[in-house]
C-alpha cells in the first residue's frame, strides 16, 4: 500500500484527516450559525434555518440593525464599557500582589513557608459560593456599603483570582535559574531591587498567561457581577444574559448582543493564545 | 540580564564600603519612612476607592474611574511594597531577613484570607442561621434542603455531571491531541485552533449558541434549530428538547455545552503532553510489531497518565461548581437542577441566606478530598523537582 509523505517526511494520515475535520467543523458549526443569524432580518431568521441563507447568500436578506438594535436599544454599549472597566483593573490588581508573594515562595526561605503555600493550594479548589452571603454582608449595607459599585467585584476577583496567580507565577519562577538571583544579592541589590529587576521582566510569560486567563474568567463572569453589581454598573454579559431570559420579543437582538460580548474575549485570547497556552503547560504537565 | 546586574554593582559596592556595617544596624530614617509610607499609601487608596464607590459624580465619567483604579491599584501596590520595603530594610539585618518573606506574602494571603478562609468559616456559621443571618435556628437550614426532592435531585444530576463530563472531555482532548499530531504542521494548526476557540466564550455566550442549535418550531413550519432539522429531516417530530427528562435527555444536552467549551483546554494540555512522549519509546513499539492502536494504549497513554489526572481533576472542580449554563437555559426546570443553581436561587432570588450557606457547606464537604488529592499531588511534585 502505497501512502503519500507530507513535507516533513511523516506519511498522511487519511483516517486523521477525515476525523479531525469533522471534529472541527463540529466544533465551529454552532458558533457559525450564531455569526450567520446575527446577521439575518427577524422574519428570515424565524421561517428558516440559518444553513439556506448560507447556501443562497443572494437570495437572503442581510442586516446589520440586529447589532445596532442590540447595542444602543438593548443598551449593551453601557454594558460594554462596564465589562472593560470591570475587567481590566481586576487583571492588573491581583499580578501585583501575587508577583511579591510568588518572589518569596520561590526564592526565599522562612519558617511556615510551606503551609502557606499548602494553603494558598488547598483554597484554590474551595468553591467560591462560599464567599457570597458573607462578602454581601461585608461590602453591603449593613458593612461597607460599596455593594453594587465596581470597587466590589474588583476587589472580589482580586481575591479570588490570587491563588491561582500566586500558584502559576510561583510554577514559572521555580524555573528560573536561582544563580541570577543569588548573584543580584552578592551585588548588594534588595529583595525589592532583585524583583523589580530581574524578576518581575523575566516573568513576562507567566504574567502575561495568567492576565490572559484572569482577563476572560472576568469578562465571562455571570455570577459575581449579578449579586454585587448594581444595574447601572453590570456588565454586557448580564445583559446578554436578561436578554435571554426576555422570550419572544428582540429575538433578533440576541444573536447579535451574544455576538458583541464574545468578540472581545476572543481578540484578547487570539493574540494572547500563544503566552497562555505555554503558562498553562509549564504549570500544571509535570507528569 | 547579567550584564546589567554586574555593571550595577560597583555602583552598590561604593556606597556600602563608606560604612560596611551600616546594614547591620537599625536605621530609624528608614523604619520612620516606611510606616509612615504605608500607612499614608493604605489610608490614601481606601479612601480613593471608597470615594470610587459613594461619590462616583466626583469623576465625571465611568473611564475616569477606570483609569484612576488601574494607576492607583498597581501604582498604590508598588509603593505599599516600596515603604514596607523601606521599613523592613531599615530593622537590624538579621530581624529584617526573618521578617522580608512576610512582608511580601503578607498582602496577597491578607486578601485570600479576607475573601476565602475567613467566607469558608463564617459561611459554616450562617449555615446554622436564618434567612438573614441575625438568629441561629440550629439545624433547621439542613433539615429543610435535606427534605426537599428539589435538592436530592440536584445531587443527582451533579452526580451524574461529573460521570459524564470530565470523562468525555478528557477523552475528546486525547482523541483530537492525537489525530491532531498525525496532521501536517498546518493542519494541525487550524484544527487546534478551532477546537480551542469555544474557551474564549463565556458560559452565557455558549448557552444562546446552543439555544439556536436546540430551538423548535411548531410541526409543520420550517426548523431553524439545527438538531430539529436534522431530527425531522430523519423523518421525526420535532420535539423541545431541554423540556425531555426521559433518561436525563435535557441535562445531557446541557453537558454538551460544557464539554464544547472545555475540550480545547483539555486538548491543549494533553497535546503538549502527546509531543513530550520520548520517540524512541513509540519506535521501539513498532519494530516489536505493535499496531497504531496497541501503541496509543500501552505506550502513549501510560506516559501522559499524569497530565490526563490534572485535566481530569481540573475539569471536574468546574462541572462540581457549574452554575452558568443551568441558570441561563433552564434554570433548573424539567429536572434539570445542580447544586450550584440551587444555592443561587435560594440566595438571589428566594433570599434565604441559611439554606443558600447550608447548600454551600454540602459543597464544600465534597471538595475535601479534591484539597487533599491537590496537596498531596502537589508534594509529590515538589519531591520530584
Amino acid at each position: 500500500m502505497s501512502r503519500s509523505l507530507m513535507k516533513d517526511g511523516r506519511p498522511r494520515s487519511p483516517f486523521s484527516i477525515v476525523t479531525m475535520t469533522i471534529l472541527a467543523l463540529l466544533w465551529t458549526i454552532p458558533t457559525l450559525g450564531l455569526l450567520v443569524t446575527s446577521f439575518r432580518t427577524r422574519d428570515d431568521a424565524a421561517t428558516s434555518g440559518w444553513w439556506t441563507a448560507l447556501f443562497n447568500p443572494f437570495g437572503a436578506d442581510w442586516t446589520t440593525s440586529n447589532y445596532s438594535g442590540a447595542w444602543t436599544g438593548a443598551d449593551l454599549s453601557s454594558g460594554f464599557v462596564n465589562s472593560i472597566i470591570v475587567a481590566i483593573p481586576a487583571t492588573v490588581i491581583p499580578i501585583m500582589f501575587a508577583a511579591f508573594a510568588a518572589y518569596a515562595f520561590t526564592f526565599m526561605d522562612f519558617p511556615f513557608k510551606e503551609f502557606f503555600f499548602l494553603l494558598i493550594i488547598a483554597v484554590m479548589v474551595v468553591p467560591i459560593q462560599v464567599a457570597f452571603q458573607p462578602m454581601l454582608n461585608i461590602l453591603g449595607p449593613r458593612g461597607l456599603g460599596i455593594s453594587g459599585q465596581y470597587i466590589a467585584v474588583w476587589l472580589l476577583h482580586t481575591g479570588f483570582g490570587m491563588p491561582l496567580c500566586i500558584y502559576t507565577l510561583r510554577n514559572y519562577m521555580s524555573t528560573l535559574p536561582r544563580s541570577v538571583v543569588e548573584s543580584a544579592k552578592i551585588d548588594g541589590c534588595s529583595h525589592f531591587q532583585t524583583f523589580w529587576r530581574l524578576v518581575a521582566p523575566m516573568s513576562i510569560p507567566a504574567i502575561a498567561a495568567f492576565a490572559t486567563l484572569q482577563f476572560l474568567w472576568v469578562w465571562n463572569d455571570l455570577l459575581i457581577a449579578k449579586l454585587f453589581l448594581k444595574s447601572e454598573n453590570t456588565t454586557v454579559i448580564v445583559k446578554l444574559q436578561q436578554l435571554l431570559g426576555s422570550q419572544g420579543q428582540g429575538q433578533e437582538l440576541l444573536t447579535a448582543g451574544a455576538f458583541i460580548t464574545i468578540i472581545v474575549p476572543m481578540i484578547v485570547f487570539v493574540t494572547l493564545q500563544r503566552y497562555m497556552i505555554r503558562g498553562m503547560t509549564s504549570g500544571a504537565v509535570k507528569g | 540580564m547579567t550584564a546589567d546586574t554586574s555593571a550595577a554593582a560597583p555602583r552598590q559596592r561604593l556606597r556600602t564600603e563608606d560604612d560596611p556595617d551600616a546594614h547591620l544596624r537599625t536605621n530609624p530614617i528608614k523604619i520612620g519612612i516606611g510606616i509612615v509610607g504605608m500607612i499614608a499609601v493604605i489610608w490614601g487608596l481606601a479612601n480613593l476607592f471608597l470615594a470610587f464607590g459613594y461619590y462616583p459624580e466626583w469623576f465625571g465619567n465611568k473611564f475616569v474611574i477606570g483609569i484612576l483604579a488601574i494607576v492607583a491599584g498597581v501604582g498604590g501596590a508598588a509603593l505599599l511594597f516600596y515603604f514596607l520595603n523601606m521599613f523592613v530594610e531599615g530593622l537590624p539585618r538579621r530581624l529584617s531577613e526573618g521578617v522580608i518573606p512576610y512582608a511580601f506574602i503578607l498582602p496577597g494571603l491578607l486578601l485570600v484570607g479576607l475573601m476565602l478562609i475567613y467566607p469558608t468559616f463564617q459561611t459554616i456559621n450562617y449555615s446554622f442561621a436564618n434567612a438573614d443571618s441575625t438568629a441561629y435556628v440550629g439545624l433547621q437550614n439542613y433539615k429543610t434542603i435535606f427534605g426537599s426532592s428539589e435538592f436530592w435531585q440536584s445531587i443527582v444530576n451533579n452526580i451524574l455531571w461529573l460521570l459524564i463530563v470530565p470523562a468525555l472531555v478528557v477523552a475528546f482532548g486525547v482523541i483530537v491531541a492525537v489525530l491532531a499530531d498525525k496532521l501536517s504542521a498546518t493542519g494541525e494548526k487550524v484544527a487546534k485552533s478551532m477546537v480551542f476557540l469555544p474557551m474564549a466564550i463565556s458560559a452565557v455566550g455558549a448557552s444562546a449558541i446552543w439555544l439556536l442549535v436546540y430551538a423548535y418550531n411548531n410541526p409543520g413550519q420550517p426548523q431553524t434549530g439545527l438538531l430539529n432539522a436534522i431530527w425531522t429531516g430523519l423523518g421525526g417530530d420535532p420535539q423541545t428538547w431541554l423540556a425531555i427528562d426521559t433518561l436525563k435527555l435535557n441535562s445531557i444536552l446541557l453537558m454538551v455545552i460544557l464539554i464544547w467549551l472545555q475540550a480545547g483546554f483539555a486538548m491543549v494540555l494533553l497535546s503538549s503532553a502527546i509531543k513530550g512522549v520520548p520517540e524512541d519509546t513509540v519506535e521501539a513499539a513498532r519494530i516489536d510489531g505493535a499496531g497504531e492502536f496497541q501503541i496509543f494504549w500501552q505506550v502513549i497513554i501510560p506516559q501522559i497518565k499524569g497530565t490526563i489526572i490534572t485535566v481530569f481533576v481540573t475539569v471536574f472542580i468546574t462541572v462540581l461548581k457549574v452554575f452558568d449554563i443551568v441558570y441561563v437555559t433552564t434554570n433548573g426546570a424539567y429536572g434539570t437542577n445542580v447544586i450550584a443553581n440551587l444555592f443561587f436561587n435560594k440566595l438571589f432570588a428566594a433570599s434565604e441566606a441559611g439554606q443558600a450557606t447550608a447548600i454551600v457547606v454540602v459543597l464544600l464537604i465534597a471538595v475535601i478530598p479534591l484539597i487533599w488529592y491537590q496537596v498531596k499531588h502537589f508534594r509529590d511534585e515538589e519531591a520530584g523537582r
